[in-house]
């Protein structure tokens, strides 16, 4: 079959999305990250229900649950926001409503990463 | 260029629903609720770094019958967002594209979250107990 992509176009390595494959890429190892880190993360919450601050904290604020929650929120978070913003593309159509919505997810996805890293700090650093 | 009414292809629900697409669209939904489920994550940190009194209002609203419900719903769908992520995983390194293999990988990511989910809450239960 003949080749339709002009010279300029195969040089750039740019279709109609108007970027590269980091979109793709980005949520694929953010994926394979949260294979064993959301496993880790269920297998641990499953033991918090119904118990009390002190016995949460426990588990909470121990710098390998520190590390691991933040790591965890952080791969969660950029998968979340990167599924959510191809759902935004996909079916919102008024460029407007488009644009106000992907923007909101970045800053929330961003603010909601700063908001669970510090309150994760606390509780590692105060205890209960 | 002139726009010209060009020929469009039938509307979605034109097309009889098959597993494929069913299990297509349900990753998509699963997606979206979960994430919603990270704003009640962080709520529930931040009650836990705040006192204990924020802490066990959290944690009531867990327990009740709707924050249950929710936790149920939200177990489910992580297991099978997880599941059909892998399924995801395996297409993109070009395994199981036959039509016979994507059914069976379908049906075993269906039954797998099922089970999971019943597993992990049947775990749960027993950690603190009972019921």
């Amino acid at each position: 079959m003949a080749n339709l992509r002009s010279d300029l176009g195969r040089v750039r390595g740019l279709g109609s999305a108007k970027e590269g494959v980091h979109h793709w890429w980005a949520q694929r190892v953010t994926a394979i990250a949260l294979i064993p880190l959301s496993l880790w993360f269920v297998a641990g919450i499953v033991f918090l229900i119904d118990v009390d601050r002190a016995t949460a904290v426990q588990w909470l604020g121990s710098p390998v649950t520190l590390g691991l929650m933040s790591l965890f929120l952080i791969a969660l978070i950029y998968h979340a926001v990167l599924g959510l913003q191809v759902v935004i593309e996909d079916y919102i159509h008024t460029k407007a409503t488009k644009l106000v919505l992907l923007l909101l997810i970045q800053f929330a996805g961003f603010a909601l990463a700063a908001t669970g890293i510090i309150a994760m700090l606390l509780i590692t650093i105060y205890g209960g | 260029m002139a726009s010209h009414p060009r020929p469009i292809s039938p509307h979605l629900q034109i097309y009889r629903p098959q597993l494929t697409s069913m299990t297509s669209i349900l990753h998509r939904i699963t997606g979206v609720f979960l994430s919603i489920g990270l704003l009640v994550l962080i709520y529930w940190l931040v009650a836990a770094a705040t006192s204990a009194e924020a802490f066990d209002q959290a944690q009531s609203i867990a327990g009740s019958i709707i924050g249950r419900t929710l936790l149920f719903l939200w177990t489910s769908a992580f297991f099978y967002h997880l599941l059909n992520g892998i399924r995801h995983l395996a297409w993109d390194a070009g395994w199981g594209f036959e039509l016979t293999a994507a059914y069976r990988s379908g049906w075993t990511v269906l039954i797998g979250a099922v089970l999971l989910t019943l597993v992990a809450w049947a775990f749960g239960y027993w950690a603190r107990g009972g019921l």
